[in-house]
């Protein structure tokens, strides 16, 4: 099924009773060329990728629950690429890239809204970080412009300005950064993955590998044993955990993250804001919601819920950086489990075992990684090669030294 | 989450500093031939566990003692709580 303007008026004319669901069910067959674990955003676009790009065939991804059901719809929804480092400003910004024509590419509309993100600065070193921080955008080919106090306050004038000890000094606006629907992006990579012949295979969970003399040649779940020349693994918040079962031990802690919206409101927020002296990120939904979050709560979690300190003190930050949002309620709250790895930055990587690939780590910074994660997972499983953007997100390399440690935390996955 | 302090009583979690799983205590052998390798373990690698670890938490906004906790990382319950000083002595 392709959705057009033109279905659409079709389907309104005839009661809409043309419509098909967005992908089919499958049942597993008993092999497959490529097996991908997770049917997250990351796996889910790795098999679209493998398919549409890299010409597979026989594509399964195996999801222990539904569709949309993990992190994909658990974050809040904000796409940017205003990173520092070399290795990880190449990957995303060549992954907003991708979300810039996304929704053309798997014919789903995932409803990408390029509104701007602007990261706030309180204080004259870090005003002196964020420019530097800006022209390595810049060099790299990404928009970013900096704002003075006076054009931050014509843009948001609802701010607090007054604030004594972290005023508002300007910040570092990305106007191509924005928000995407997140549950599009899953349902919508499915669909395109779909079309491709790849089968989705949800409530199918991975019990185990079969391992013989080095090589995976298999995956044992709740559906019986399924055959695979190679098993790509993208679970990440359950990364450890599944890549046990191979044996492996990773450098890796999963920690939750707790995320907020509040009832429905009118238009006021114009695009993403963050908060530069207390960790608090905002944008609004198109349905009106106020989507915010914080700090993840900081000890080791697989539960996907939090405790209240952190609520206290997200909304502490939102308070202080707009007061005006005291006045609305909290509507819900969730928690989603992350990959903290020790530096900061993901893994996309062979594993020592022959077959056996791996994607994960992202910490927080999955859902805006999802078009870029999946297609260098792709190319990675097709090819045997690392991608070009993706190259120096290997597993050994924090045994080799060459860790990309975005915030300088050293090696304390929650306080990154 | 509250945590029973051995020496002060239930107290909230927001007190305390995180540090992570307990494994931390056992620094590997500095005249090992594997030194490089047990140090990158040490450092890098952890077990991620999926139900009760044993963590290091500090008490950072009370009396500044190190605890171990014996606490699922599925459910948030914590079953026992040790000074670290303790812990350390009956595990040597």
């Amino acid at each position: 099924m392709t959705y057009s303007a033109l279905k659409i008026i079709k389907e309104a004319l005839t009661g809409h009773r043309g419509w098909k669901p967005v992908w089919q069910k499958s049942e597993p067959k008993k092999s497959y060329d490529i097996i991908i674990i997770g049917g997250g955003g990351h796996g889910l676009a790795t098999a679209y990728y493998l398919a549409k790009k890299y010409k597979q065939t026989k594509i399964a991804v195996l999801e222990k629950g539904w569709i949309g059901g993990g992190n994909v719809g658990r974050n809040t929804t904000i796409i940017r690429s205003n990173y520092m480092l070399n290795n990880n400003q190449a990957f995303y910004e060549f992954s907003l890239k991708l979300w810039e024509r996304i929704e053309k590419d798997i014919n789903y509309n995932a409803m990408v809204s390029q509104r701007g993100i602007i990261n706030l600065f309180h204080s004259d070193v870090q005003r002196d970080s964020y420019i530097r921080r800006g022209n390595t955008m810049r060099i790299h080919g990404t928009d970013a412009i900096l704002l003075n106090q006076d054009e931050v306050k014509k843009k948001y004038p609802f701010l607090n300005y007054e604030n004594a000890r972290f005023p508002i000094k300007g910040g570092l606006w990305q106007p191509r950064g924005g928000t995407v629907r997140h549950d599009a992006v899953a349902w919508g990579y499915a669909h395109a993955a779909d079309k491709y012949g790849v089968d989705i295979i949800e409530n199918c969970e991975v019990v185990g590998f079969e391992i013989v003399n080095g090589k995976c040649i298999g995956v044992k779940t709740n559906k019986g044993n399924i055959k695979a020349n190679k098993i790509g693994v993208a679970v990440a918040g359950n990364s450890s955990k599944v890549m046990n079962m191979a044996g492996m031990r990773l450098p890796i802690e999963s920690h939750v993250l707790q995320a907020f919206v509040s009832e429905g409101l009118k238009p006021i927020l114009p695009g993403v804001i963050t908060y530069g002296a207390g960790h608090f990120y905002v944008s609004q939904s198109d349905k009106g919601g106020l989507v915010f979050g914080g700090d993840i709560d900081g000890y080791n979690s697989y539960a996907q819920r939090g405790n209240l300190p952190v609520v206290e003190d997200v909304c502490e930050g939102g308070v202080s950086l707009m007061p005006m949002i005291g006045k609305a309620r909290l509507l819900r709250m969730w928690g989603g489990i992350m990959d903290m790895s020790m530096d900061g930055s993901p893994i996309i990587d062979k594993t020592h075992i022959s077959g056996l690939y791996f994607n994960g780590g992202w910490c927080y910074g999955g859902f805006k990684a999802t078009p870029a994660s999946g297609y260098s997972f792709a190319h990675l499983l097709a090819t045997d090669t690392h991608h070009e953007v993706a190259k120096n997100y290997t597993l050994d390399r924090f045994k080799s030294g060459l860790t990309i440690d975005e915030k300088g935390q050293g090696a304390q996955p929650n306080l990154h | 989450m509250i945590i029973n302090h051995p020496l002060l009583g239930p107290r909230d979690s927001s007190e305390f500093t995180y540090r992570g799983d307990a494994i931390l205590f056992n620094r590997p052998d500095p005249n090992s031939e594997s030194l490089l390798e047990d140090y990158y373990e040490y450092q890098y690698i952890r077990d991620n566990t999926h139900g009760f670890m044993k963590e290091l938490w500090f008490h950072e906004q009370g009396d500044r003692s190190w605890l171990v906790l014996t606490r699922n990382t599925v459910t948030h319950e914590i079953i026992r709580v040790e000074l670290a000083s303790e812990y350390k002595r009956e595990n040597k």
